[in-house]
């Protein structure tokens, strides 16, 4: 199975998360990724959904995501013409003695340490979700004592935008 | 999983301004005013429902309506299959009302029927004052979140001024593209508030865009293909009944010769007396028709979702085929079995579509041999198994009435352009296989659901959007007394329906299961055995039993006429003395044969390869030679 990376414009009205979410697991799907957010359209939200299955059925279930009534488009972002990230916040055991190289492995991944204190170091971090999957694993060894991680977002590289033709839709309905 | 969802929600759906350019008369009202005027305005004249407290706003305006009539039924699962019956026969959407709770929990087993059978359905439901929403309050029910995977889509309004709009788009959904049922939740408190109404209010769905004009190209090629076939089979489903397109398929499949096999959902879309008719696919479909998907080399499928009731064991369903697979549901295409030619769009365009590219190929004289000759191998083929392997039955030793032989004389005795609405199981299949379905909207029944109970209600509905056509229902003695009381509903509202009850005194279809694959062990399957009887049935003889419930009685007691008929020789008789009455609901009880099978069968799970012409009996297709 394979990853794919769906971006799903959606009319931003009460329970589309939840019509998407429950058609995923009644069709039989696992969502590894989910996130949602407003674009610069206020009417719209962007929800980026990372699931690992085979072209096939993801033909099928893009099919049945595109019959709700307010979903507007949904894109397949390919890993190579889009950019994703992903946030973790990771809060790491340090002392005297592993602090510094803590600090060393968060600056080999141009990570940030967002908060300090004598037991513990927090680190921001972003990323493709392999980058932060490779810190993760240099910190474990200090041990991690609180992990916390959002959805992928995603967007595709280049000039063209995926909001423009359904913002236009929106707006000569509206 | 993760998930983030900062953002994504507003507590209410965003304002939207109504009204376009041309403003309408506004007029000052009520939101349950403001419901009733716009059913008026969305042409709903026939409502199925009962009121409880949190629609009974709506009902009040409704007293004074005289363009909506309200059928008030004992069930509300009776309105959501009245609904049903009323849109297959009519074509229109049919509109249900229940109030909140458990008003509208009963609701759910006919939006998910209709949901199965793709019939436009608008449901409106009562829910509990916005404030109470979410806090458990009396008779609250989230039932948008129920009925969100059996809908077509739901809204929860609670804003008065959204009621027209609501509804004009709620009309608009189930109608249109492949249609499906739509549910309308309104909360007390906007039925009760004060709001403005205007029409046509301003809709506006910006995701919701069906395709049905079909692609050219794929028209093109399909044609192609089909000029090319040795084998072709038009494999036709609901969705040809449900775009109107009747005519234009009786016109492709004489252009083309092909042989039509139409599905349960699809009976009368192509006339069973026309000789190109091969009958129903699928588990208990016609030897001809299941065998001619399985020798194809090309389907030609117009509205139709290779269903497991049609394909058996997909991997070796239709094996030779090709696929040309047209339908108005993108996603339909493909899900099931791949699609050569797959083209989207409503059946009725394609198939004019692809009448003029037929017709082109003939006239361009690019035939393949099989197709100059009409398919005359292929019909050499098809006529030798409609001959050996015809529709039938035997009539019992005993001298006992035989199911299939009530059924059959029902539809003979029956005046033209009777509507029959089967219930489901046995009675269901003899009903399909026995009676001639000759034009669209005469046959209702339960096909994906496979909802026991349907009838009665079913028929009902049908009989209220079409009062001047006879309305029979074949019911069987398991599902009758699922939903037998809205036969109070028929009698107390002029809805004089005649309902056949195929008595066998089981619930036959499990119990010829039980037959077949559980060594005549019949658990829980005799619906009339009692406290003497151990529940073991003698084989070999008409049913006796308890005779509890006593029909006829229960018939009477509901306002019927009743009739009890046990005798071959008095069957013509009743159904003549049932198609007479007109002025009340009449039932007949009719006491068959228990031992009566549904045949052809392919066993579930199975491939259609493997189906039986009888029990025992395999088709010799001489298939060494076929391929």
């Amino acid at each position: 199975m394979s990853k794919h990376t769906l971006s799903v414009l959606v009319e931003n009205t009460p329970g589309i998360l939840a019509r998407i979410a429950a058609l995923f697991s009644r069709r039989g799907f696992n969502i590894d990724s989910l996130a949602v957010g407003v674009t610069e359209h206020p009417d719209i939200s962007r929800i980026t959904i990372v699931v690992s299955v085979e072209s096939l059925p993801l033909e099928q279930v893009t099919k049945q995501l595109n019959k709700l009534v307010n979903v507007l488009k949904i894109v397949e972002l390919e890993p190579g013409a889009a950019i994703q990230r992903e946030l973790v916040l990771v809060k790491v055991r340090a002392d005297n003695e592993t602090r510094s190289q803590i600090v060393e492995i968060v600056q080999l991944f141009r990570a940030k340490t967002v908060d300090v204190s004598p037991e513990a170091v927090t680190i921001e971090a972003t990323g493709s979700s392999d980058k932060l999957e490779a810190m993760l694993k240099m910190l474990e060894p200090f041990g991690i004592k609180e992990l916390v991680q959002s959805g992928t977002i995603a967007i595709g590289r280049g000039a063209r935008s995926i909001t423009d033709r359904s913002l236009r839709a929106l707006d000569r309905s509206a | 999983m993760t998930e983030q969802a900062s953002g994504a929600h507003h507590p209410q759906p965003r304002a939207r301004t109504s009204g376009g350019s041309q403003q309408p008369a506004v007029e000052h009202v009520t939101g349950a005013q403001s419901l009733i005027r716009s059913l008026e305005e969305v042409g709903a004249d026939t409502v199925f429902g009962i009121p409880g407290g949190a629609i009974l706003p709506a009902y009040d305006p409704m007293m004074d309506s005289s363009k909506v009539r309200h059928v008030l039924v004992r069930h509300e699962q009776g309105a959501g299959h009245a609904a049903t019956g009323y849109a297959q026969a009519t074509g229109k959407v049919g509109v249900c009302m229940a109030t909140s709770g458990p008003g509208a929990t009963n609701l759910v087993t006919p939006i998910a029927d209709a949901h199965m059978d793709s019939v436009p359905l608008v449901a409106i439901t009562g829910q509990v004052a916005s404030k109470a929403i979410g806090t458990d309050a009396f008779q609250e029910a989230d039932i948008c979140g129920i009925t969100m995977p059996i809908t077509k889509h739901n809204f929860l309004v609670t804003d008065p001024a959204e009621i027209p709009r609501t509804i004009a788009e709620a009309f608009h959904i189930a109608a249109t593209g492949r249609p499906g049922p739509v549910l309308v939740d309104i909360a007390k408190d906007a039925l009760q508030a004060r709001t403005t109404f205007a029409w046509p209010p301003h809709t506006d769905l910006p995701g919701y865009r069906p395709v049905t004009k079909p692609h050219a190209k794929q028209i093109r090629e399909a044609a192609r293909l089909i000029a090319e076939a040795k084998r072709p089979v038009l494999y036709v489903g609901g969705g040809v009944l449900k775009s109107g397109a009747t005519a234009e398929l009786k016109v492709l499949a004489e252009l083309t010769g092909a042989p039509v096999t139409t599905t349960l959902m699809a009976l009368g879309a192509f006339p069973d007396s026309h000789p190109q008719h091969v009958g129903m696919p699928g588990m208990h479909g016609a030897v001809t028709a299941v065998t001619a998907l399985q020798k194809s080399d090309l389907l030609i499928t117009l509205g139709a979702r290779f269903d497991d009731r049609v394909t058996g064991k997909l991997d070796s369903f239709a094996p030779y085929a090709k696929v040309v697979h047209a339908d108005i549901d993108p996603a339909e295409i493909g899900k099931n079995r791949a699609a050569d030619v797959p083209i989207v769009g409503d059946a009725r365009e394609v198939i004019a579509d692809l009448i003029v590219a037929v017709q082109a190929e003939h006239d361009a004289g690019q035939l393949g041999e099989a197709a100059r000759t009409g398919y005359a191998a292929w019909w050499k083929d098809l006529n030798r198994w409609r001959d050996t392997y015809p529709l039938g039955y035997d009539l019992p030793d005993d001298g006992s009435l035989s199911p299939q032989q009530v059924i059959e004389r029902i539809g003979k005795l029956a005046p033209a352009d009777t509507i029959y609405a089967a219930g489901v199981g046995q009675h269901q299949m003899w009903a399909a296989h026995f009676i001639d379905y000759e034009k669209p909207s005469t046959w209702l029944n339960s096909g994906g659901a496979g909802t026991m109970g349907y009838a009665v209600p079913a028929a009902m509905g049908a009989k209220a959007g079409q009062p001047d056509r006879t309305v029979w229902a074949i019911d069987g003695d398991g599902c009758f007394q699922m939903t037998n009381q809205e036969l109070v509903t028929c009698a107390l509202n002029n809805i004089p329906i005649k309902v056949a009850v195929i008595n066998n005194g089981a619930l036959g279809m499990v119990r010829q299961w039980q037959t077949l694959f559980y060594n005549q062990r019949y658990s829980n399957t005799v619906l009339h055995s009692g406290p003497e009887s151990n529940g073991l049935v003698t084989a070999g003889k008409a049913s006796g039993g308890t005779r509890v419930p006593d029909f006829v009685k229960l018939s009477e007691a509901m306002g019927c006429v009743a009739m009890r008929c046990e005798d071959p020789a008095e069957l013509d008789a009743v159904i003549a003395k049932a198609n007479a009455i007109n002025d009340r609901p009449v039932v007949i009880d009719f006491i068959v044969h228990e031992d009566a099978q549904v045949w052809p069968m392919v066993a579930a799970g199975t491939s259609n390869d493997e189906v039986m012409a009888a029990r025992g009996v395999r088709p010799d297709f001489g298939d060494n030679e076929d391929d």
